[in-house]
């Protein structure tokens, strides 16, 4: 069993030759007045594969995320998204683009004053615009089924736990079938069992959606349980790459520094 | 100080920059396809249902307190029968939207710019704008719109229920019918009084909406930034109010009165 795993995830290592590129950063910049966050981001992601940025907080991991989805304008450097740039997309291929990636927030970002119901539903009415009620339903039903909360459709998000919030604006980013997804902290200021489960969840779900993702953490467990390969920042820019057991064993103290168990 | 007084020039010039692009953005979205008719009817109901009391109490209080302040001083000339005129012209062009406006300046104003600001600070119109929503055309255009048509209304309702706090105002200070009253006041009232107050409103509930809705779109990130957001929303469209309220006036009086 053991063995198995370890021999699969050899063959599943990604290789910029066999794998089909489905985000790739290039020298990426980024200040806010004179804080230079971003300085070199280098970044590929890989169809179907997991990676795990870790950095420190304030390192720029959020700013990175949401330059690819032009929630931030970037300063210099390329972005591509399924080979096209970002930065000089119309409003309405910016719009095509957004509805394929998912975007979890790290507060969940719930709409705080509608239902749970009303939540995972402004996506399929508002973006997608569907009418066909029957549809509508069976999506809400099947997406809350996937994260486990099958009854929380009429609950407002002031009475959900934080663990519940971060399950449901999982459900609200997945109803549409995005292939990329990009997760924000999802295990912060959740507790060891809760951020455990919640990553397994990640874990399932894009084996059962077939996404890729890209999961911004500063959190080694969740590091550890969803990633196919971590990329280090540091400083504004990438320094190191590797498999979880690859990086904890690097040569480089700076690297090993993230690896240290608080 | 000259350092000082360019840092305040300039963040002046920054701002009346932002406020004008959030402006153009507001236009290009209202007439861009997809524009959600449901929810415009829900904020205008949301805006109207908030401040239909405060402003009919508002609205007889003041034709009330006019007639009673004035009706001693008319009576003392003899000119107690202009008493319905005074209160009506006056309520209907001036009083009326003025006071009307800045009751919902503190009222619609800060509520949206608080609503708003804790939807930035809580990452959920980025939320929404990632997921393909436009949020702008959503969240902002919808009560810009219903505060462009609700205020108005609302002035409406309040210049009506003074007319009838004036009535009784005037009833304790003396006897008078209710037909003599109200022949008095309407008689007193044209449409070039009506019509440049109308418009003046429109242009109140659009600075409301304007304001509020700029204020809470662009908050700052922290949790503080919500109460800051709310409460600039009220200097800044009371600020408005009093400025439209002048250049209407000069207007009115060039283009009406001549
Ligand atoms: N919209 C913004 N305006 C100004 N500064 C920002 C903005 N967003 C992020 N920053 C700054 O960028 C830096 C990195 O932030 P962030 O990406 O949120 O860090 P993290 O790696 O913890 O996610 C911080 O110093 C933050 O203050
Ligand atoms: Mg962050």
């Amino acid at each position: 069993m053991e063995t198995g795993i370890d021999t699969k995830a050899k063959e599943k290592k990604p290789t910029p030759k066999d794998k089909e590129t489905v985000i790739e950063i290039r020298h990426l910049k980024k200040s806010f007045g004179s804080n230079e966050v971003l300085k070199d981001i280098n970044l590929d992601l890989y169809k179907g594969e997991n990676v795990v940025v870790l950095g420190k907080s304030g390192e720029g991991k959020s700013v990175t995320i949401k330059c690819i989805v032009r929630l931030l304008e970037k300063d210099g450097g390329e972005i591509k998204v399924f080979g096209e740039e970002v930065g000089t997309m119309t409003d309405a291929e910016l719009k095509a683009l957004r509805i394929r990636i998912g975007f979890l927030f790290q507060s969940a970002a719930l709409y705080d004053s509608m239902t749970v119901r009303d939540n995972l539903e402004f996506p399929l009415r508002k973006v997608l615009k569907l009418t066909d009620e029957a549809e509508i339903n069976k999506r809400v039903e099947d997406v809350l089924e996937s994260v486990g909360l099958p009854d929380a459709a009429d609950k407002l998000p002031s009475d959900l736990s934080g663990g519940m919030r971060k399950r449901i604006g999982l459900a609200r980013t997945l109803i549409v079938n995005p292939e990329i997804m990009l997760y924000d902290e999802p295990t912060t200021g959740l507790d060891t069992i809760t951020s455990e489960e919640i990553s397994e969840l990640i874990v399932k779900l894009q084996k059962k959606y077939q996404t890729s993702s890209i999961i911004i953490t500063h959190d080694l467990s969740c590091a550890k349980i969803t990633s196919d390969r971590i990329v280090i920042m540091n400083d504004g820019a990438y320094i190191a790459e590797g498999t979880f057991d690859e990086l904890r064993e690097s040569k480089d103290e700076n690297v090993r520094g993230f690896f240290k168990q608080p | 100080m000259s350092e000082s007084y360019t840092t305040s020039r300039n963040k002046f010039l920054e701002e009346v920059g932002n406020q004008t692009s959030f402006m153009l953005r507001f236009f290009k979205n209202i007439f861009r396809g997809g524009f959600d008719w449901g929810e415009l009817v829900r904020q205008c109901y949301i805006i109207g249902y908030k401040s239909i009391g405060l402003v009919a109490i508002t609205g007889v209080i003041l034709g009330f307190v006019l007639t009673l302040q004035s009706l001693p001083t008319l009576k003392d000339f003899g000119a107690e029968s202009y008493v319905p005129r005074m209160v009506a012209v006056s309520v209907v062009r001036e009083i009326g939207p003025v006071i009307i406006a800045l009751i919902c300046a503190g009222k619609i104003a800060s509520s949206i710019g608080a609503e708003l600001g804790s939807m930035k600070v809580t990452e959920q119109i980025e939320a929404m704008e990632v997921s393909g929503a436009n949020a702008i055309q959503y969240l902002v255009v919808t009560r810009i719109v219903a505060c462009t048509v609700m205020i108005p209304l609302l002035t409406l309702m309040a210049d009506a229920l003074a007319l009838v706090g004036g009535y009784v105002g005037n009833n304790i200070g003396g006897d008078v019918s209710a037909v003599l009253f109200y022949n008095k006041s309407f008689s007193a009232i044209d449409f070039v009084d009506l019509i440049p107050s109308f418009i003046k409103t429109i242009f109140f509930g659009f600075a409301i909406g304007f304001v509020g809705c700029y204020k809470g779109y662009n908050s700052d990130r922290g949790t503080e930034s919500v109460g800051v957001a709310a409460n600039s929303a009220v200097v800044s469209a009371s600020l408005w109010i009093i400025v439209i309220d002048a250049i209407a006036v000069q207007l009115t009086s060039v283009l009406a009165y001549n």
